[in-house]
């Protein structure tokens, strides 16, 4: 049945018809799933969301052919195995807004996306760089629904003062990305 | 329009899917219509309007497949048909008996279709009507006009 499935699949993607393909892959923090269109990486989520959630949320917003291609993820997958080695500091993969249609929220992220490796800013950084200041709770509402953590890199941003503030994946994984990313791990 | 995630249609029939085409068209045709159905499927999918029954819609795409597949081997008899197919087996503890399912190859078209929906994907007579395109005491009424033809065949055997 395999084989038979996988023979359909590839069919579909010659004519076209994969919008949205979709993989799991493990990482230090959890397995994973990943979603690509033909544009570029929509979605990453972590294990505390169900992922038929995640792919109904694919299928109303986006288009109900989601499949599972793995193949179609391989070179999200392997960026990503390189940074969980911390051989990557720079993620190098074309990215799909389609799940943030707010342009505020867009702003946001898209700055969010170009805070350095290692590097942190504050939750109020992050409204002024999406160009209003007084935004802090409409960026951090923002950062809360980044769809495409990780790569975009919402773990950099903490509260003024330090604290963490808080992380879809779970503060357990914000503070693992940050001390992986500070050197502070032995990989 | 809320539709569930394609692959979730795959996971839940394309086993069932296969099942019917291979019982109505035999394992190799089957191969092929099942890719041409799921293709077709997939085409056509996020035009749907109605999600109330994806099953029956698969199997009235699978129907259709199988019927082209009929058509095609009709108008060019491959020469593998032209063996005469071996004696009836008998059924092994309960096992799909294969003279059967020739006797329901044999059947007209929605016969055929509505045996095979009834018995090897076990769909209700709505859905097989929904399949079929026609009304559910239609679909009623051509499974009972197919096995009674199956019965007169075996009663001669």
């Amino acid at each position: 049945m395999h084989e038979r499935v996988n023979r359909m699949l590839e069919r579909a993607e010659a004519e076209g018809l994969v919008d949205v393909a979709y993989a799991e892959t493990d990482t230090p923090v959890g397995r994973l799933l990943v979603a690509a269109t033909p544009r570029g990486l929509v979605r990453v989520s972590f294990r505390g969301e169900p992922a038929d959630q995640v792919l109904a949320e694919l299928s109303e917003r986006i288009s109900p052919r989601v499949l599972l291609v793995p193949a179609k993820l391989d070179e999200v997958r392997r960026e990503l195995d390189q940074y969980f080695e911390g051989r990557r500091r720079r993620f190098e993969l074309p990215l799909d807004w389609a799940l943030t249609s707010s342009e505020f929220r867009r702003r946001v992220l898209e700055r969010t996306a170009e805070v350095p490796y290692g590097e942190t800013i504050s939750y109020r950084d992050a409204a002024a760089a999406a160009g209003n200041e007084r935004a802090v709770r409409a960026a951090g509402t923002a950062l809360g629904a980044n769809p495409i953590p990780i790569v975009v890199p919402c773990h950099r941003v903490l509260r003024t003062g330090g604290e963490l503030g808080g992380y879809g994946g779970g503060l357990e994984a914000k503070r693992y990305l940050l001390d992986l990313e500070a050197g502070r791990l032995t990989v | 329009m809320k539709l569930p995630p394609f692959q979730l249609l795959l996971e839940r029939h394309s086993g069932e899917i296969y099942r019917f085409l291979a019982a109505s068209l035999g394992p190799l045709d089957a191969e092929d219509a099942f890719q041409e159905t799921f293709v077709s499927a997939l085409r056509f999918y996020p035009k749907l309007r109605d999600d109330a029954n994806l099953r029956a819609w698969l199997f009235q795409i699978a129907h259709r497949k199988a019927l082209d597949a009929h058509r095609a081997r009709a108008r060019a008899p491959l020469p593998v048909e032209q063996v005469p197919e071996p004696a009836a087996e008998p059924a092994v503890g309960g096992e799909r008996e294969p003279a059967l399912w020739r006797a329901v190859r044999r059947l007209p078209d929605k016969q055929r279709t509505a045996v095979f929906l009834r018995f090897a994907a076990d769909l209700d007579y709505a859905q097989i009507g929904a399949a079929l395109d026609c009304s559910e005491p239609a679909a009623r009424q051509n499974v009972r006009a197919g096995l009674a033809t199956i019965r007169k065949g075996w009663a001669r055997a």
